[in-house]
């Protein structure tokens, strides 16, 4: 931070479309990738006379991201009307929320795993409740003028979350985008996918330039839309800062001499470009939707709400790691996964009173092929139940890590359990005395070997686990190499 | 407040109505008049009234979310000034 002559200011609008079946105002279906205008009805297209009606569902969905995400709920909130004309919006207005939204005033923590900022409270502006607009389709045929527009979208709920501008670098952005998409996945109030639009972000990004003298210039504040990742929202903030600081130190612009910009984000060529200016465009000329009901939530329902929540990835993390010793970035990794990965660990850390040895488990063996095959843990062939057998038998020294590992890739391929593979395998425990006996007559077949290890060179003991693990592929190497070195140090 | 011809141009130009100059002439004295009149409203003493948030009486009207039958599409789009078999089609959109 301190080498740059500036500091980054970064705030986030975050659009998020509600898990509900019908839309917002009306009972037309909300479902992805229907055929284009099959999903639209007199209230949804604006026909006069028509009269919206407030979902139940996706109220209930907004209040409880609310209040996740730790804010006030005001007694009283009601919907505006926003106007403007674009040809998705066939009211001529978005419904919308104005100056009492459902929410306000709330935080999300976010942290970094391998601690390249500290942990940090990102203030959240305020989270409203309004409907989706329609899509334009680019008209592929050459010669034809018209947009073609699809108003299947049209009145999808859409929960905005607006952060203060409390980010200081496009890492820290990119986490907390991170931490409230895994927040809303353990919520189960979105389906996040910013491919299908689910999810979609902007961002208000300016600079504060240290002039030298202990003042901070503010730079004109740009608003960057069109990013369709939260790596191309990463970039597009170290972009948008570099450029920032060139067009100062060539104008000397400062906030307040130009309006407020909106460049899009283009990811090929990765760079930002200024868009269009929308003329008049912040003269919504908002008015209190006549036609809606304004809603009344109590404290008591806010408490309800809060009390069924579940249990969310920040408290997940905490109780992970002092339940059962395991580091932040483990439980980052479990908890990231979501909660049926989690639940398979607590499982595993359970069943065999090994946290630690649970999470290497977990993340390098389960994790792994899961990321090869591309399955979720749920159809998982290997239970955590399953699996507490086999690392059990680890714990226990009836076989070494590296042979348990192929035991579990059998499991895996096979969906038998590790007792049967085990004795398929003929993997047993050896007996203590068994493995003294082979010890020793290896030892008296290579004099070379005692000489050289009492001699000082212990690293040739290993010559005989080797041998060991070929006569019997039961034996601990770990054991072997003790046993040996004991016996050599007692001829 | 008074509406000036610059006011109503404006006005016009959000709700994209095209106005002529004789259009203005008329219609600028008319809509300041209407403010005039909603004026009269400031007259009244409202210290100790609540301010009103919505006009209506009725709270928490909701519906359940249980999808029902849209419209016909060739209904939805019955109604288009332009239209192809799937899509409204309007005026290219540009610079987005």
């Amino acid at each position: 931070m301190s080498e740059r002559p500036y500091d980054i200011v970064i705030g986030l609008e975050v659009h998020v479309q509600l898990k509900t079946r019908t839309k917002l105002f009306c009972r037309c279906s909300t479902q992805f990738g229907l055929s284009p205008n099959t999903s639209t009805c007199p209230v949804c297209i604006g026909m006069p006379g028509s009269l919206p009606v407030m979902n139940r569902e996706a109220f209930g969905l907004a209040l409880k991201t609310a209040v996740a995400i730790n804010c006030h709920i005001p007694e009283f909130t009601k919907w505006d009307r926003k106007q403007y004309y674009y040809p998705d919006l066939p009211k001529g207005y978005q419904i919308s929320q104005y100056d009492l939204p459902m929410s306000e005033k709330g935080w999300l923590e976010i942290s970094d795993p391998k601690g390249e900022f500290e942990p940090k409270k990102v203030g959240i502006t305020r989270a409203h409740l309004e409907e989706d607009a329609g899509k334009s389709l680019h008209d592929e045929v050459a010669g034809k003028a018209d947009s073609r527009i699809d108003l299947n979208r049209t009145g999808t709920p859409l929960l905005e979350i607006v952060s203060e501008p409390d980010m200081r670098s496009p890492r820290e952005a990119k986490a907390y985008l991170t931490e409230l998409k895994l927040l809303l996945e353990y919520l189960d109030v979105s389906d996040c996918n910013m491919q299908e639009g689910s999810l979609r972000v902007d961002a208000n990004v300016n600079l504060h330039i240290h002039n030298g003298e202990g003042q901070k210039i503010a730079t004109p504040i740009v608003e960057i839309k069109n990013m369709n990742s939260f790596r191309a929202v990463e970039r597009a903030l170290a972009y948008e800062a570099q450029r920032q600081y060139e067009v100062y130190q060539e104008t000397g612009r400062t906030i307040g001499q130009v309006p407020k910009q909106t460049r899009g984000w283009d990811d090929q060529a990765m760079v930002t470009r200024g868009q269009r200016h929308k003329e008049e465009s912040s003269d919504y000329r908002y008015f209190p939707d006549p036609d809606l009901c304004p809603v009344i939530t109590t404290a008591a329902e806010v408490e309800a709400v809060r009390n069924n929540l579940g249990e969310l990835p920040a408290q997940l993390r905490v109780r992970l790691e002092s339940t059962y010793g395991i580091t932040p970035y483990d439980s980052d990794v479990i908890v990231s996964q979501g909660r049926p990965t989690v639940e398979y660990f607590v499982t595993l850390a359970e069943a065999t009173a090994d946290g630690k040895r649970a999470s290497n488990w977990v993340q390098q063996e389960v994790l792994r092929v899961l990321n090869e095959t591309g399955g979720a843990i749920s159809d998982f062939p290997v239970k955590a139940a399953g699996l507490a057998v086999l690392v059990k038998a680890v714990i226990d020294g009836e076989l070494d890590v590296s042979r348990a590992k192929e035991v579990f890739n059998d499991m895996v391929a096979t969906g038998k359990s590790a007792a049967a593979i085990m004795q398929e395998r003929g993997i047993e425990k050896v007996d203590s005395s068994a493995l003294k006996a082979l010890c020793a007559e290896l030892l008296a077949a290579s004099p070379r070997i005692v000489a050289d290890v009492k001699a000082g060179k212990e690293q040739a003991v290993g010559a005989i686990v080797g041998q060991a693990k070929r006569k019997n592929p039961n034996v601990s190497p770990g054991e072997v190499r003790a046993i040996c070195l004991e016996l050599i140090q007692e001829m | 407040m008074t509406l000036t011809r610059r006011d109503v141009e404006k006005v016009s130009l959000l709700a994209r109505l095209r106005l002529s100059a004789a259009e203005l002439e008329t219609m600028t004295p008319q809509l300041d008049k209407i403010v005039h009149f909603v004026e009269q409203l400031n007259e009244l003493h409202t210290d100790g009234v609540e301010p009103m948030a919505h006009a209506l009486d009725l709270r928490n009207i909701f519906a359940d979310d249980e999808p029902r039958p849209s419209l016909d599409r060739d209904a939805a789009l019955s109604n288009a000034p332009k239209r192809d078999d799937e899509c409204y089609r309007v005026p290219a959109v540009l610079g987005e």
